[in-house]
């Protein structure tokens, strides 16, 4: 690790009240500070790298939180992925149990997506079937087990590549940009109608949009626990699949996936090919409401309402689109624009819902404190609908909402904005549209 | 210890450790022995005798963000960690007090008395994370202390355990108290040397109407040095009047853009609050004063989220500075306020001098100056001079009748210069305190004095 990073930390505790983990437990080994003077320590030799320090980096929830509170500037994500790289290398929470999951998932799942499509196909038919209903009510299944087939989410009824062409452009206006289109993983297997949303909007807004059917996962997920060098051969599958050089941007709708999108080129050494590609790239990744505030994008048409139908909406912002990638008015301009609505500010909007990547199946514990007080929070606000930009987020709030037994929907706000332009369409309009019916979200 | 108490209150493993073995204090670090989350009075009686018998010590931290080293562990140092005391007892509007545990930040107490259309004016700029107990322990300031004083002026009472065993209540809620010698006094300030704080009674007041932030910017540092001993003189006193030099505000504007001129040598951001004719009569007067120093502009923050953003970038000024160089020292001497322009040419000088970077931000009003020394820790050379240049600051705030720290306190940092600050008889009345108060060394050791 680069002790120059490491040293930039000057110890002031400013990290300390944005850390979740800290602010639940008051110890500072859970806290930002606490973990890079752990860092340090090893750096300079003063301890080993031992079992006790990989929990700790496996207890930090990698929320950024910490990053946007940093007055110096300390690049906290470089050291935690650097630091649970380590800790992979070191094989020092290696069990069989934890070896079989992580090979299974990281190595092997995540690795194409044919195989990722494959495994939703499967567990498609498992879910149609009723099997997991099934599976639930066996009263001689452990909880935990049972909780945990609980969480697996609904497989979409189409994947991306089914309901997105490979390329498709404007009809009533001319094409202005050339966009490419990331359909992610988690995304393509549960939320392809959000990549189908995502698409019609930027249709509706003048980009001819280039959707390659097989992307597969970025790798953000594998950077993020300490494989840095699966993540580098996703890296090259993705610079692979797009003609960078024709676009005028690549979109992304995921927070968590853009984070790391934006830095390919951090994967490779200077000067190789494919850092030069990836430097191309950096520059051309945006998110989805990054990209429309970019290009001044076309509000909804406003439409008749009476006050009564005014919707109260809130937004969460995703841990890695306000402190990873710092879009934190983008998405709110947005949702701000909508007609018949009516916007409440979350409190603690971007404190972390517990979700994390895989750490809510890691840590169900302190993910779920999280989760509680993100859902106390949201009832609060009073509205019916929740925004965010995550497919992790959008899942585990969904959870926590069910569990509290409250009847607010979660919704992207891409979906959200598409549902509006379609409104519009519905009185005689001729956008393209391959799944037209979101109906029901919001009214 | 260990089987005295429950795993979950008592830390002792490296990698527990490691992380308690510095405050926001560059270059001093040593790892406590052990760190205990206290759960009752009766834990804090034990571990004292604990410590008695072990030849330990005891250093009561809060969240460590003290910048003079006081809350860096010593040799057989038991850290006693109070930030899980964080619960307001009570609020009494009728009387304006608040009764809170140590472990409560500065910012819960402020936001509970604003919920009373109260104010809890002490404003240091760790405030989201800082202490009561702590802040008590530093007699913290900030940047309100020019028309409402320091953390001293709001504490009415505390709770102290002292290290003989005896739990004594000090203070209360009257506005006046003439029984004997204030002895809460000698708490506010000892850094966790005289007693463990367990509880204190603030002060409240109320709540200023209205209020409005000017940025004046000059071309040099003097200017705006002379510009505010001239408000001081015309017996303007604002509720804050800070000052920020370039090197501060180009690094302050790289972490959050707050409409600081980069371009101009030094600011003065000030803030009148109170009744809202005042407040209009005082921008006015503030207004004429600031014109006679050539200001290259004057500009009025235009709502209170503009003023928020210029407040919080002030707030973080001296971690934004550790984008600068490796290791930064901040130091916060503090002079009479018609000495300010010699002080800050003083401080340039001696930057030249000893070839040593040095950025300069302050609460100019309070005539508490914050010389920030960009030096590296991995450069010997440079952090020699580093050390002989502070030194030689200090002597010439003492020289010129001021004091070596405003708001930090001595603790480690400052301690060898404590001695020039006080004749040998007044040095000796501080250390006596000490004696007959923690006659066993057993609190803090080897802070403010040896």
């Amino acid at each position: 690790m680069d002790p120059a990073v490491i040293q930039k930390c000057i110890h002031c505790g400013m990290c300390l009240p944005s850390c979740p983990t800290y602010q639940e437990t008051k110890i500072e080994r859970n806290s930002p500070r606490g973990r890079i003077s752990l860092m340090r320590a090893i750096a300079e030799k003063r301890m080993d790298l031992t079992a006790s320090f990989a929990h700790e980096l496996y207890f930090c929830l990698g929320c950024l939180a910490c990053q946007t509170a940093c007055p110096v500037g300390v690049d906290y994500k470089t050291l935690f992925e650097a630091s649970r790289q380590d800790i992979e290398k070191s094989k020092i929470l290696n069990n069989p149990l934890r070896l079989l999951a992580r090979t299974f998932l990281i190595k092997y799942l995540f690795l194409s997506s044919w195989r990722l499509r494959t495994f939703g196909r499967l567990l498609r038919i498992y879910q149609r079937m009723g099997l997991d209903r099934f599976f639930k009510s066996l009263p001689f299944l452990p909880a935990k087990l049972k909780d945990m087939l609980g969480q697996l989410p609904s497989i979409a009824p189409h994947f991306s590549y089914e309901i997105i062409s490979t390329r498709e452009i404007p009809i009533n206006t001319p094409a202005r940009w050339k966009v490419g289109l990331l359909t992610g993983c988690v995304q393509d297997l549960v939320f392809s109608k959000i990549n189908r949303d995502t698409a019609d909007v930027l249709l509706y807004n003048g980009c001819e949009v280039i959707c390659p059917p097989e992307q597969g996962c970025c790798g953000s997920l594998h950077a993020h626990n300490g494989e840095l060098e699966t993540a580098e051969r996703l890296a090259k599958k993705l610079l692979a699949a797009f003609p960078i050089e024709e676009l005028d941007a690549i979109i992304t709708n995921s927070a968590g996936c853009g984070s790391h999108l934006k830095h390919f080129s951090d994967l490779f050494p200077p000067g190789t090919f494919w850092r030069q590609k990836a430097e191309v790239w950096d520059k051309k990744v945006y998110d989805i409401h990054e990209w429309l505030i970019k290009i001044g994008f076309s509000p909804p048409q406003a439409f008749p309402c009476t006050s009564q139908s005014h919707t109260v909406i809130t937004y969460h912002d995703a841990c890695h689109l306000c402190h990873g990638q710092k879009i934190k008015n983008e998405p709110r301009a947005i949702l701000r624009s909508l007609p018949c609505i009516q916007f409440i500010e979350l409190e603690e909007a971007d404190h972390c819902c517990g979700s994390a990547g895989i750490y809510n199946i890691l840590q169900p514990e302190m993910a779920h404190k999280l989760l509680n007080k993100k859902v106390e929070k949201i009832k609060k606000t009073n509205a019916s609908v929740v925004c965010t930009a995550n497919p992790g987020c959008l899942l585990f709030i969904e959870k926590g909402l069910k569990k509290h037994h409250l009847n607010i929907q979660t919704i992207h706000p891409i979906s959200l904005l598409a549902q509006y332009y379609r409104m519009k369409e519905r009185d005689g309009g001729s956008i393209e549209k391959k799944e037209a019916n979101l109906a029901g979200l919001i009214h | 210890m260990i089987d005295h108490f429950p795993e979950s209150s008592l830390l002792i493993s490296k990698e527990d450790l490691i992380p308690y073995s510095f405050d926001a204090t560059a270059t001093f670090y040593h790892a406590p022995l052990a760190v205990l989350f206290p759960s009752s009075i009766e834990d804090i009686l034990w571990v004292l005798k604990w410590a008695k018998s072990n030849h330990a010590c005891i250093l009561p931290r809060g969240s460590g963000t003290s910048l003079s080293g006081a809350a860096v562990p010593q040799k057989n140092s038991i850290v006693l960690s109070m930030t899980k005391w964080n619960k307001i007892l009570e609020t009494d509007p009728d009387n304006l007090t608040l009764l809170v545990e140590p472990g409560i930040t500065t910012q819960v107490v402020q936001e509970e008395a604003a919920k009373y259309s109260l104010f809890y004016p002490p404003d240091p700029g760790s405030y989201k994370i800082s202490t009561i107990g702590g802040n008590v322990g530093h007699n913290s300031g900030g940047i309100r202390g020019l028309k409402y004083g320091v953390t001293r002026n709001y504490v009415l009472g505390m709770e102290v355990v002292l290290p003989n065993g005896q739990v004594v209540w000090l203070g209360n809620k009257c506005v006046k108290d003439s029984a004997g010698y204030s002895l809460k006094d000698l708490f506010i300030g000892s850094e966790g040397t005289l007693g463990i704080v367990t509880k204190v009674l603030l002060r409240l007041i109320p709540k200023p109407q209205e209020r409005q932030v000017i940025l004046a910017s000059f071309p040099t540092l003097e200017a705006a040095s002379e510009a505010t001993s001239a408000i001081i003189k015309a017996a303007l006193i604002p509720s804050a009047l800070e000052f920020l030099d370039q090197k501060t505000i180009e690094c302050i504007e790289a972490y959050s853009p707050a409409g600081f001129p980069k371009e101009s040598q030094a600011v003065l951001l000030i803030e009148s609050d109170g009744h809202p004719q005042a407040v209009r009569d005082e921008i006015t007067r503030i207004n004429q004063v600031l014109k006679q120093y050539g200001p290259l502009e004057i500009k009025i923050a235009e709502d209170p989220k503009q003023q928020e953003q210029l407040w919080s970038a002030r707030k973080v000024a001296f971690s934004a500075l550790a984008r600068k160089a490796p290791t930064v020292l901040l130091e916060d001497v503090t002079v009479p306020r018609s000495s300010l322009v010699q002080m800050i040419r003083k401080i340039q000088q001696i930057s030249k001098t000893y070839a040593v970077e040095i950025a300069v931000y302050a609460h100019m009003g309070d005539g508490n100056l914050h010389p920030v020394f960009l030096g590296d820790e991995s450069n010997k050379d440079l952090m020699e001079k580093v050390f002989r240049a502070m030194k030689e600051i200090f002597l010439y705030a003492i020289k010129l009748g001021g004091t070596i720290t405003g708001e930090h306190g001595v603790g480690l940092a400052k301690k060898e210069f404590l001695a020039y600050q006080y004749k040998s008889e007044e040095f000796q009345l501080l250390k006596s305190i000490k004696k007959i108060l923690d006659p066993e060394n057993l609190l803090n050791p080897g802070k403010i004095f040896d």
